[in-house]
């Protein structure tokens, strides 16, 4: 055996990194632990409520409603953003001159700000002059985001879907570059189909990345604010109100603490558990 | 073949493609407008591969062996030159199409498939017979010894069994030209590749099907073929036996590339139809005629054909290693070493000695080339 000294010094050199998450994790969550059992009505007072905000905020409609919604919209643009970066990664060409056009063109929405991501899409769709509006107006079609749901939710979606697709490209891409090119020669020499090599080579040798684009565009879909803020500012009524603009609505708008600090931590739970239920389910046949 | 004969010989669904391989006038450049000499991978290539041959592809890496098997199985299409099986021209055909097998050098497994469903995959592919799928997986399963795993995840297997899958692959057609393996045998364990080895040269035996194995290890392709085509810069230097390239190596780099240790290659000089060694004749089994000036002459013998003699060569003894049933003796001339190979009971002398080369073993090459 060879003798340790017993030096526990060593521990002040982890005081900066502990201060750091301290400050910016830990004790803003636990401020919100704090408003989430008790009640104030001002002047700094607080009264112990112990668990009923969160009673309070899991019976509400309201919250169910912004959370159906929050689902339905996170459904609907992974079932659009996944298939559609595979396949515009599958198109992309893989040598030349072409490769660095294609890959900064995709970068260009990823670098774009939120919120003028929002405001962007406000202007382009509006009917009487976005480019956009004008545009499906004059097919025909009645077309105002600002006044019908369906609009709303097709703009909202759209806006989503030019924003976040090349995050999934860019992912895929390097998936699919990373496949040794034995792989395709093999399949030629064994007759196999594009669809075969799309099934048996490119699906699986792009899993990984995939799950972490899944990963990705769940969590942030899941918490999207700014965009559709910016966009429809959660109408019209509350067609369009995910769960974050509710939270900032209830916590700012009405400023109750309490309910607020609640719904931010089941919110939190949701992402956490859905995330570890996304990320178990894709990673189970790896172990095989 | 000639118009007329009968079609080849058809058994159960699948007809056999008998034929041989011509390579005409191949030339390949990876660059697209090559303009000098080294441009060029494959510089000119003219092979006809018999059927039912078991060749051995060897050279060094980068000399060309990978680009002349992908130009046979159409992975590659040549800068210049006709790829005929038969009398086919099939330059221009797809890989799917050649009816050929090609196994790589590092595993090429299906991930999500099972073992079962990777060695089926081409057949499959082909629309062969379920029940003919199952009979010829579980043939080839028995051969590699892979029949407990055949249920099993294909990802889940170490390099070792993806590999005898990809070989597996390579094996499991019945109706192909040619089945060429590109280095197959890197990743597998040593104790493996022997076993390998000798199943791949029982089944060539047993098949008939004409086999492409590509080395730079030169046991390993005297072993297994019966032919073996030896490569150097984009160039076929010799095609022959085992026996023939020890015996009678046709360039400089055969005669150095095979052996241990490789051929004694020494500068010298044409005097009066026979080559002299710093001022010594040399005897030859032919006389030769005086060459050209500028060219590089150098006599080449194995250290097998060199003895110590009472007279000859003069030279000087500066190493002696002894690997068992021979002794290398290392001796030098002139400041040119030369290697000779001596059997057990043979005393060695211990300074100054004379040696002579086994005439009928001694060869002169000028510029690389043989002459004799």
């Amino acid at each position: 055996m060879i003798d340790k000294t017993t030096n526990q010094k060593a521990w002040f050199l982890v005081i900066p990194v502990v201060a750091l998450v301290a400050f910016n994790a830990l004790i803003p969550l636990m401020t919100v632990v704090n408003y989430s059992v008790q009640e104030t009505f001002g002047d700094n007072v607080f009264f112990w409520e112990g668990v009923k905000w969160f009673e309070t905020v899991l019976h509400s409609e309201r919250f169910h409603a912004s959370l159906l919604r929050q689902l339905t919209f996170t459904g609907i643009i992974l079932l659009i953003e996944i298939p559609l970066g595979v396949a515009i990664a599958l198109s992309m060409p893989k040598k030349g001159p072409w490769v660095s056009v294609c890959l900064v063109l995709m970068a260009l929405p990823l670098l774009i700000p939120w919120n003028v991501v929002g405001a962007m899409w406000n202007i382009f769709a509006l009917p009487d002059i976005g480019l956009l509006g004008k545009m499906i107006n004059g097919m025909g079609i009645d077309y105002n985001f600002t006044q019908q749901p369906m609009a709303a939710w097709f703009t909202t979606v759209l806006m989503d879907v030019w924003h976040w697709t090349s995050l999934v490209v860019l992912l895929a891409y390097a998936g699919l570059c990373s496949i040794p090119n034995a792989y395709y020669q093999a399949a030629r020499i064994d007759g196999a189909s594009s669809w075969a090599v799309f099934r048996y080579i490119q699906l699986p040798k792009m899993k990984r990345v995939l799950t972490i684009a899944i990963l990705l565009r769940f969590m942030d879909s899941f918490m999207i604010y700014t965009e559709p803020f910016v966009l429809t500012g959660g109408g019209p009524g509350n067609t369009t109100t995910f769960l974050s603009i509710d939270l900032v609505k209830i916590a700012l708008g009405q400023f109750d603490l309490g309910p607020a600090a609640a719904m931010s931590l089941i919110y939190f739970l949701i992402i956490l558990v859905l995330s570890w239920i996304f990320y178990t389910l894709m990673m189970r046949n790896e172990e095989q | 073949m000639l118009r007329g004969t009968p079609r080849a010989p058809v058994i159960g669904k699948h007809e056999i493609n008998m034929a041989k391989i011509t390579l005409d006038g191949i030339r390949h450049s990876y660059t697209g407008h090559p303009a000098s000499e080294a441009d060029w991978a494959l510089k000119r290539l003219d092979v006809v591969w018999s059927d039912g041959g078991a060749y051995a592809l060897l050279g060094p890496s980068g000399c060309g062996k990978t680009t002349l098997l992908n130009i046979i199985s159409g992975l590659l299409e040549p800068t210049e030159g006709r790829v005929l099986f038969g009398d086919r021209d099939v330059t221009d055909l797809p890989s799917d199409k050649r009816d050929i097998a090609q196994v790589f050098q590092f595993p090429v497994v299906y991930d999500t498939m099972t073992v079962f469903d990777n060695l089926a995959f081409p057949l499959r592919n082909r629309g062969v017979d379920p029940d003919r799928v199952n009979q010829r997986v579980q043939e080839i399963a028995q051969m590699l010894d892979l029949q407990d795993s055949l249920k099993n995840r294909a990802s889940g297997l170490t390099a070792d069994g993806k590999q005898k899958i990809s070989l597996g692959r390579g094996l499991v057609r019945e109706d192909v030209n040619v089945i060429m393996f590109d280095e197959p045998l890197t990743v597998i364990d040593p104790h493996l590749k022997w076993q390998l080895r000798s199943k791949l040269k029982e089944l060539h035996q047993q098949v008939g099907v004409t086999m492409i194995y590509v080395t730079h290890d030169q046991t390993e392709a005297l072993t297994f073929a019966d032919k073996v085509v030896v490569m150097h810069d984009g160039l076929v230097v010799q095609i022959g036996t085992p026996v023939e390239l020890f015996e009678k190596p046709k360039h400089t780099f055969v005669g150095h590339f095979i052996g241990s240790p490789g051929m004694n290659l020494l500068p010298c000089e044409i005097v009066g139809g026979a080559p002299s060694l710093f001022g010594n004749k040399i005897d030859i089994a032919d006389t030769i005629e005086a060459s050209a000036d500028g060219t590089k002459i150098e006599v080449g013998v194995r250290p097998e054909f060199v003895r110590f003699e009472t007279d000859g060569l003069p030279v000087e003894i500066s190493k002696v290693d002894d690997i068992g049933r021979h002794r290398i003796v290392e001796t030098r001339c002139n400041h040119h070493s030369i290697k000779m190979l001596v059997p057990e009971g043979v005393s060695i002398p211990t300074d100054k000695a004379h040696i002579r080369f086994d005439p009928a073993h001694t060869q002169v090459y000028a510029d690389g080339w043989i002459i004799t």
